[in-house]
Parts: C-alpha cells; sequence; structure tokens
C-alpha cells in the first residue's frame, strides 16, 4: 500500500465520509472509492464500480470479481448518545467506545460534562431538545437517557421517536416508566412508538452499580444494534 | 482497539523510521473469529497491533510480514483446518481465512 493513499483514507475516516478500498489481493493494487470520487492505481469497470457502492451502502466488507477483488467499507461509527452526564455515564462512556460506539453526552449543566470531556466524549452543553437537534440520530444512532428528571428526558425520548434511531432507552424503574409513558402519551406519542423505548433500560443482569448498569445497557444496545445482521 | 487504530500505528512508525505492513482478513469460511475488513498493524520490530483472528495465527502473519517489509511484495496467507499447517498455526475453531498482507512504503 502506498503511504499517500494511506493518508487519503485516514483523512475520509476522520470526515466520516463513508468508502472503500478496494486491493486486487493478486497483484496489491489499489483504489479508494466514496463520495464520488475514484483515486488510485487500479482500475475499475463500471460493474465493480456499481458492486462496491452497494457494498458502502450496506457497510459490508467482501470479495468481488470472482474473488480478485477485496472491498474494505470504512463507514463512520455507530454513535450512542446518552442523556444525562450521571454516575452511570461516566461508567457508560468508556464501555461504549470500547464497544465500538462514538460516544456523544448531552447535559445542560456544565459541571457534569466534566468527567465525560475527560473520556474523550463529545460533550454537547444543551437542553436535550436543542441537543438531538444537533446529533440528528439516524439508523445507527442509539438514544439513551439516564437524567430519570421528566424535563430532561421526556424532550429527549420524544425526539429520539421522531429518528430512525435503532435503540432507544430510559433509565428508571418499573413504576417510573410506567408514568414516563403515560406523559408520553399526553404527548402525542402512539402505543407503536412507546414500544421502541426500552424502560427499565438494559438487560436484565440484575445489575446494582452504576458499572454493572453501563454493562446492562452496553449489552442492549448491542443486541439491537447486531439484530439486523443475523 | 478499533481496526482504524491499527492505520493509524502504521502512519505513526512509518513517521518514525519504521517499516511497517498491513494484514488484513479478505475471507471467512465457518466459524472464524474475525470478520473480513478486520486488520492487524505490524512493524519491522515484530511490534503489532489489532488482529486477525482469536490469537490462533498472528505468529505466522507476522512472520509473512516481516518478509513482505524486506520484498515489498504482498502475499495471500490461507489458514484452516484443511490447511497442511493445521499442526503448527490452524483455526482450533475449525474455521477458514484468507488474508492479505502488505507492505505500506
Amino acid at each position: 500500500m502506498k503511504l499517500g493513499l494511506l493518508s487519503q483514507l485516514q483523512s475520509r475516516i476522520a470526515a466520516k465520509a463513508p468508502c472503500a478500498l478496494v486491493t486486487d489481493t493478486t497483484t496489491g493494487a489499489q483504489t479508494i472509492v466514496g463520495g464520488g470520487e475514484v483515486v488510485g492505481e487500479l482500475s475499475l469497470s463500471a460493474d465493480a464500480l456499481a458492486e462496491i457502492n452497494r457494498l458502502i451502502s450496506a457497510n459490508q466488507s467482501n470479495m468481488i470479481d470472482a474473488s480478485t477483488l477485496f472491498v474494505r467499507v470504512y463507514s463512520p461509527l455507530p454513535r450512542m448518545v446518552i442523556v444525562g452526564a450521571v454516575h452511570i455515564a461516566q461508567s457508560l462512556v468508556p464501555m461504549a467506545q470500547l464497544a465500538g460506539f462514538e460516544a456523544i453526552v448531552i447535559d445542560p449543566r456544565s459541571a457534569f460534562l466534566t468527567a465525560s470531556k475527560l473520556a474523550g466524549a463529545t460533550a454537547i452543553e444543551e437542553w436535550p431538545d436543542d441537543g438531538m437537534k444537533k446529533v440528528q440520530p439516524d439508523s445507527r444512532t442509539a438514544v439513551v437517557t439516564l437524567t430519570h428528571d421528566p424535563k430532561l428526558d421526556d424532550p429527549a425520548l420524544l425526539a429520539a421517536l421522531r429518528s430512525p434511531a435503532f435503540y432507544i432507552g430510559a433509565l428508571g424503574s418499573r413504576k417510573t416508566h410506567e408514568k414516563r409513558l403515560q406523559r408520553l402519551r399526553d404527548e402525542g406519542s402512539t402505543d407503536a412508538d412507546l414500544t421502541r423505548i426500552r424502560g427499565p433500560v438494559g438487560l436484565n443482569i440484575n445489575a446494582i452499580s452504576p458499572a454493572e448498569i453501563a454493562v446492562s445497557i452496553v449489552a442492549q444496545v448491542i443486541e439491537a444494534l447486531r439484530a439486523g445482521a443475523k | 482497539m478499533s481496526d482504524t487504530q491499527a492505520l493509524d500505528h502504521i502512519t505513526a512508525w512509518r513517521a518514525s523510521g519504521h517499516k511497517a505492513a498491513l494484514a488484513t482478513v479478505v475471507q471467512t469460511w465457518g466459524s472464524s473469529p474475525r470478520p473480513a475488513g478486520s486488520h492487524m498493524a505490524i512493524n519491522d520490530t515484530g511490534e503489532f497491533i489489532g488482529s486477525v483472528s482469536g490469537g490462533c495465527i498472528e505468529g505466522a502473519v507476522i512472520n509473512a510480514a516481516r518478509e513482505v517489509m524486506a520484498s515489498g511484495k504482498s502475499q495471500i496467507l490461507e489458514f484452516g483446518v484443511t490447511n497442511e499447517m493445521a499442526w503448527d498455526v490452524g483455526l482450533a475453531c475449525g474455521g477458514k481465512v484468507r488474508v492479505f498482507v502488505d507492505a505500506v512504503e
């Protein structure tokens, strides 16, 4: 691989621009495909390009062209949006990052955000409705609310329900969750909407400590993310 | 340790005057531990980061990477229970994997 091509690949990855590195495994010749551009010494047929673009959309790395060309697709990391920079968030941020997520923490209380910033999360110091507008959750985004304060959690959940987020979870006991669902119904959410919210959040592993709860949340988010791949 | 961090290590090694190679899983059959696209970066001191299996074949890939760094010529390696090297470096899981190793220069 040419060092120059590697640095082009890295700048695309850093810019979160989906792309593919295509390698002829017999000659080692390589080309980057992405964003309508084709850069490199390996020339590709129109058929191959169409197949490569399909793999980029599907975020799938694979051999093509009778197993001579390897297409390595680089997509932005899935995101975990955490609303509430509370104690559990301090465990959830590094665990989410280890599991391959970009961690984003929304909290209007700047003092609470210090630990999230230290852990390398993207910290958004905004009220959740404004924060969620900045984040724009997509189908590779999980949203987890942790404040159990209705004025912070509810707007975030309503925004998440309007988005194609693949996972929505809300911290709180069964009782808290029942009350929450009633409030969201009053705001116009349908029963179909509300079944998207996992509450109490996380897999039931009898978690008690903040770190244990974070494990159960990360596990449930992974379960939801990979369910589509089965 | 993400696959893109392996790429970052290659850049850092090259910048500090080391040779470097990138190994990538390009094809898998059966229950192989790491999916296609998994990266392992190797430098000329034998230091490596990332993985192409559950630890079963990394040693052999590092040896191949040394050759690739010396010759500048890429290699395709295949590992699996059907391989004659199964007694030395095979996949205990019974899977099969093909790995592309290339020097970064």
